[in-house]
């Protein structure tokens, strides 16, 4: 099969915008959850999708609609873990913690207590990026609007907040209010990257091209930029090589996501071990 | 109208009283320093008067206004004794970082501020790959460009050199002597706090002093707090520097 093929497909048309949107999204996302040490925060909501997703098919909801109607409650569990985050006496890491087990728990108990939707919720487990619905896409499509507005007009705010919390109140920002949208898009980002990437791989689209941008970074801007840019290439290279290669999508797309950190990494080192 | 008024404050942590019965006011262009034992609560004051911790008990106006309801957050000008959050990896530029919340971004302003701190030439290095030191000048930098009428400064010397901390010391004096803003300046640099303050606060938890220089150095109590060697050392600097007040 020729390689331009595989861009003649609907399906795989459509993966591949939706793909490239919900990353770009939780890159965007995803680089100010690093900085501020909420890296894990994707690992803990996707646990909490996964519980989401078994409540959601256990009241008989459509497939068709599970991304949506998992959302309230994982909009639910991040607001969760940023209110638990406020108690002096529970750090971030601890607060995801507790929010990922009770979310897999409850998944794994409606899972046993229904007995019939094992198969669909295990699928969500690994994510297809590939059957991506046009009810998706278009979700994808309002997100990326959404997190693109929020981001260029809470600009400053998010870089104040992110620089340092108490410094930016002194400010004037309202960082309550700037912590309450961001931990609600990443909710948002999150369930939507389940169809990317599946639950156990949904921290991989936050974390690794904020990462990867950070080897480069020369400004907050650029860094933001290079994010999105590593986070769309590597969904563009997984999703062809995956459909030629015939493999998982979303595992391929997090395996270019690592060959990016690890490419740059090494080179920001060589040219580093040079200049010195 | 003063500029801060803090009536009967009390913070308490986990139970315990860190702040009890705070009490007093700081007029327009008055540069005051707050001085205190560590843990005497230095910080946890400024915190509660910028509306960053609240106090279990009393109030903090600024300008006049209930710091709940505070919202002129471009009069005020805060460097704190150390940036709680700070990652090392954040990749915003010392011109980003003291440029950030300015409505208008003038690089004239900018480049002036920055030479006024010697770091000209680092303004397109990333922040957290500088010094200490060189982070503290370039959160001097972000603290002066708004030129804001109350300047707060937690400890804003402890990682300068000498040259740097004169500099420092000079251009908060001549704020607060040309432009009529109001300084507050917490320190245990003792050496120095004499010459350029008028007022003094002497923290203990409580309220131990507050009042000018001039009745600091005559009074008998303080000289049983520091000791009188201590005590003549920073009434000596005021002498020498303040006279001319």
């Amino acid at each position: 099969m020729d390689l331009l093929d595989v861009f003649t497909y609907g399906f795989v048309q459509r993966a591949m915008l939706a793909g490239s949107l919900i990353a770009a999204v939780s890159a965007l996302l995803g680089l100010f959850l690093v900085l501020r040490r909420f890296s894990l925060i994707g690992d803990g909501l996707a646990h909490t999708t996964f519980g989401s997703v078994a409540v959601v098919l256990l009241v008989g909801i459509s497939p068709f609609y599970v991304t949506l109607a998992a959302l309230p409650l994982v909009m639910i569990s991040s607001l969760a873990i940023y209110r638990l985050t406020q108690s002096r006496k529970i750090h971030a890491d601890a607060a995801i913690g507790i929010v990922s087990s009770l979310g897999i728990a409850a998944g794994i108990i409606l899972s046993s207590l229904s007995g019939g939707f094992n198969v669909d919720l295990f699928s969500y487990l690994f994510g297809n990026i590939l059957t991506v619905n046009q009810t998706e896409l278009l979700l994808s499509v309002i997100v990326f609007a959404l997190v693109a507005a929020a981001v260029v007009y809470c600009y400053e705010d998010l870089f104040a907040v992110t620089f340092d919390q108490e410094l930016a109140r002194t400010m004037g920002v309202q960082t309550g209010r700037i912590n309450f949208v961001l931990f609600l898009l990443t909710a948002v980002s999150a369930v939507l990257a389940m169809k990317v990437a599946g639950i156990m791989l949904v921290s991989a689209l936050l974390i690794l091209p904020a990462l990867t941008a950070l080897q480069l970074s020369v400004s907050f801007r650029k860094t933001m930029m290079s994010a999105v840019g590593f986070a769309v290439g590597a969904v563009l290279l997984g999703i062809v090589f995956a459909f030629v290669l015939n493999l998982p999508a979303g595992a391929m797309i997090v395996l270019f996501n690592i060959v990016f950190l690890l490419l740059v990494a090494g080179v920001r080192k060589f040219c580093a071990g040079r200049k010195a | 109208m003063p500029v801060i008024r803090v009536e009967d404050l009390t913070y308490r942590y986990n139970g315990a009283e860190v702040l009890s019965g705070i009490h007093f006011t700081v007029e327009r262009g008055v540069y005051l320093a707050i001085v205190g034992p560590n843990g005497s609560g230095k910080t946890t004051l400024v915190k509660n008067i910028l509306g960053i911790l609240k106090p279990q008990q009393g109030r903090v106006d600024l300008f006049g206004t209930r710091i709940e309801d505070f919202n002129q957050w471009e009069k005020i000008g805060y460097l704190p004794q150390r940036l709680s959050g700070l990652n090392t990896h954040f990749p915003g530029t010392v011109t980003e970082v003291v440029q950030m919340g300015l409505p208008k971004k003038d690089p004239g302003l900018l480049s002036r501020t920055l030479d006024a701190m010697a770091i000209g030439h680092l303004a397109r290095r990333l922040i957290g790959e500088l010094s200490y030191g060189e982070q503290q000048r370039a959160m001097l930098a972000r603290a002066l460009i708004r030129r804001p009428q109350l300047l707060i400064f937690d400890e804003p010397t402890t990682a300068l050199d000498p040259e740097t901390r004169g500099i420092f010391y000079g251009l908060t004096q001549e704020l607060s002597r040309k432009e009529g803003a109001t300084v507050v300046l917490v320190t245990h640099d003792s050496g120095v706090v004499g010459q350029y303050a008028q007022h003094l606060l002497y923290l203990d938890k409580k309220l131990i002093f507050s009042g000018t220089f001039r009745d600091f150095c005559a009074s008998v109590d303080m000289e049983g707090f520091f000791g009188p060697a201590s005590q003549h050392i920073i009434c000596h600097q005021h002498d020498l520097k303040g006279s001319g007040r």
